[in-house]
């Protein structure tokens, strides 16, 4: 794989914002009861954390060091701002859903991470894609989580019906954990295990390792 | 052929390289169900007791079975009378067909009685047991551990806290959960720090609360409607209990509504007792956490409140009302998810007092505090733990170490 493909599609599954890097985790429980709220949500900081990667990998060979994290808040704010305004001129009635959180993107780890850890070191291009990647390796989690809690906590994906709750004459009922924000805890940690499974080198060292007890004994 | 010889017969099957190789934790599981394994100490250790886990897990869960009985005989008798009162002489169901066959429906006759209540509980028991066992066999297959009595408790405990009305398809998600959340993703037996019976009937609490909690649960008869004890005092406080007919003396032997498990104080006290006297509970969690409930009531009914009749309610009370000797004696005192250190077993006895008395009298959304205090301790109980290790070795350093 070349380096530019890497840069991009890396962070989805490889090395996951959300399921190897633990950061993001905030917004990932707070927006995901809904799967309109939570594609609008990705597109948001995808592109928040594209362009603000992109103007401060521009930018960073003129940023004094002492200085460089104002630097990047002001960007970010600024991006997050504009997000902002366009969802309440567009999309008012998702922008009350998400209410404050598209504002909270500003204090998500991904991008402020991505400034500091990715932009502040590579040219502009390079940096553009690793905020794309990032934000869609945010969003192939949060789109899992959300499809996951809104189907079994109100039969429904994107908003259309797919199982008939007890509720309005149907048959499933609704699973009310799945509609509680800390369901996303168990449906994220599901995800890492499945990822983990499927990609063992993002296992951790074991602190201990346990002899096994199922050893044969001699028969009595 | 004799047992024991049958089962040596067929051991080399389930050896390595033999036929039914990955089936060797069944084997193993069935063998030390009849005898006792025949291991010998290695290396440095001399003493081996024969009282391991397994023996310790089927005493807890033969200590359920007061408690068991007491529970079916007063569902049935809560159940017939509901019945008798409205006028009907049969349950429309398959619980019901199952009944007719071997019983009738008078609330005067105990044989009747317990036949309502096994209807309804052991088909609740019987899932726990098939779904739970199939994730506990699966898991000890993979992960390569030996399938561990410390299934039955949680099985047991886990049905006693359902109530009796739940559907089976509720019963086999909430175990589900309870056994692969709870306990296998931690690594089984011994390193969960949840209990597993409680994080599946959390789980069932909060995704189906309808069929879960509230007033119409309780007893298996359709379209009858009857608050706990618990529900009644923290809308009424003690006065909406005796307005009920419950008497102190009926919340103790437990002819009022309640799940299976939790509803005679009696007959779980009796288990109790006896799992004090062996020392499989803990005798300083219990105490911490009956001294804890003490406290935190007298607190209360001290500062008094017009509006919340909770508040007033006395400690003899709380002790037999909903789930808190059932959590007293076999919940709070799983020794894997409790504190391990003797001055951690008060604090974290006090704490699980202290917090269901919290959750009972002053959060308005749970009548009943057992269950989340208990899971709120287990999660505390490291920390506990760490800073009790931690303090004595500070007072040692300070004693020793100038």
């Amino acid at each position: 794989m070349s380096k530019t493909k890497d840069i991009l599609y890396a962070p989805i599954f490889a090395n996951n914002p959300i399921a190897l890097q633990i950061l993001g985790i905030c917004s990932a429980l707070a927006v995901t009861s809904s799967l309109n709220v939570t594609v609008v949500m990705c597109i948001a900081l995808t592109f928040v954390t594209a362009f603000a990667n992109l103007s401060i990998a521009s930018i960073r060979n003129i940023v004094p060091s002492n200085i460089r994290i104002i630097v990047q808040m002001t960007i970010i704010a600024s991006l997050v701002i504009l997000v902002d305004q366009i969802l309440k001129a567009y999309a008012y009635g998702i922008s009350k859903q998400l209410s404050v959180f598209v504002g909270l993107i500003i204090t998500n780890c991904i991008v402020m991470g991505r400034a500091e850890a990715f932009a502040m070191q590579n040219p502009p291009w390079p940096s553009f894609l690793d905020g794309i990647g990032n934000g869609l390796g945010y969003s192939v989690v949060l789109l899992f989580v959300a499809a996951i809690r809104e189907f079994f906590g109100s039969g429904t994906l994107f908003g259309y019906e797919i199982m008939t709750l007890t509720t309005n004459g149907g048959w499933y009922y609704s699973n009310g954990l799945m509609l509680l924000p800390p369901s996303a805890f168990f449906v994220i940690g599901g995800f890492i295990w499945i990822l983990r499974t499927l990609k063992t080198d993002q296992c951790e060292a074991a602190d201990f390792k346990i002899a096994p007890n199922n050893k044969s004994e001699p028969a009595l | 052929m004799s047992l024991r010889k049958y089962l040596d017969s067929v051991a080399p099957h389930f050896k390595n390289g033999g036929r039914l190789a990955k089936f060797y934790v069944l084997y193993e599981a069935v063998d030390t169900i009849f005898y006792t394994p025949g291991h010998v100490t290695r290396g440095d250790t001399h003493v081996r007791d024969g009282v391991d886990l397994k023996r310790m897990m089927i005493l807890v869960w033969l200590c359920t079975f007061p408690a068991i009985f007491a529970g079916m005989y007063n569902l049935g008798l809560q159940a017939n009378t509901a019945l008798a009162n409205m006028g009907l002489d049969q349950v429309d169901n398959w619980h019901g067909s199952i009944i007719g066959l071997l019983a009738g429906h008078d609330p005067n006759s105990v044989w009747d009685n317990l036949i309502y209540g096994a209807a309804f509980w052991l088909p609740i028991y019987i899932t726990t047991f098939v779904v739970g066992g199939f994730w506990e066999v699966l898991f000890a297959s993979v992960r390569g551990h030996e399938i561990n009595e410390g299934f039955f408790v949680t099985s047991i405990l886990f049905s006693l806290t359902l109530p009796p009305d739940i559907p089976l398809w509720q019963v086999a998600l909430g175990i589900s959960f309870g056994v692969v959340v709870g306990k296998e993703i931690f690594g089984g037996t011994g390193k969960n720090f949840l209990n597993p019976a409680l994080t599946g009937r959390a789980f069932l609490y909060f995704a189906y609360p309808a069929q879960s909690s509230g007033d119409s649960v309780w007893t298996a008869v359709d379209g009858f409607s009857g608050a706990t004890a618990l529900g009644l005092a923290s809308s009424g406080g003690l006065q909406a209990i005796n307005d009920a007919g419950i008497t102190w003396m009926d919340a103790f032997l437990g002819t009022m509504q309640g799940s299976v498990g939790e509803v005679s104080a009696l007959a779980l006290t009796l288990g109790g007792v006896v799992l004090l006297v062996t020392r499989v509970a803990s005798w300083r969690i219990v105490s911490g956490v009956l001294l804890g409930m003490i406290c935190t009531t007298l607190l209360f009914n001290w500062i008094g409140s017009d509006t919340n009749p909770l508040f007033a309610l006395p400690f003899w009370w709380h002790m037999v009302l909903g789930g808190f000797a059932f959590g007293l004696f076999f919940m709070a005192t799983e020794p894997i998810s409790a504190s391990m250190t003797n001055t951690g077993k008060w604090l974290y006895g006090g704490l699980i007092g202290l917090m269901v008395i919290l959750i009972r009298v002053i959060n308005p959304a749970f009548p009943e505090g057992m269950m989340l205090a208990i899971l709120f301790a287990n999660l505390i109980a490291p920390l506990i733990d760490y800073y009790v290790v931690a303090a004595n070795i500070k007072r040692r350093i300070a004693r020793h170490a100038q």
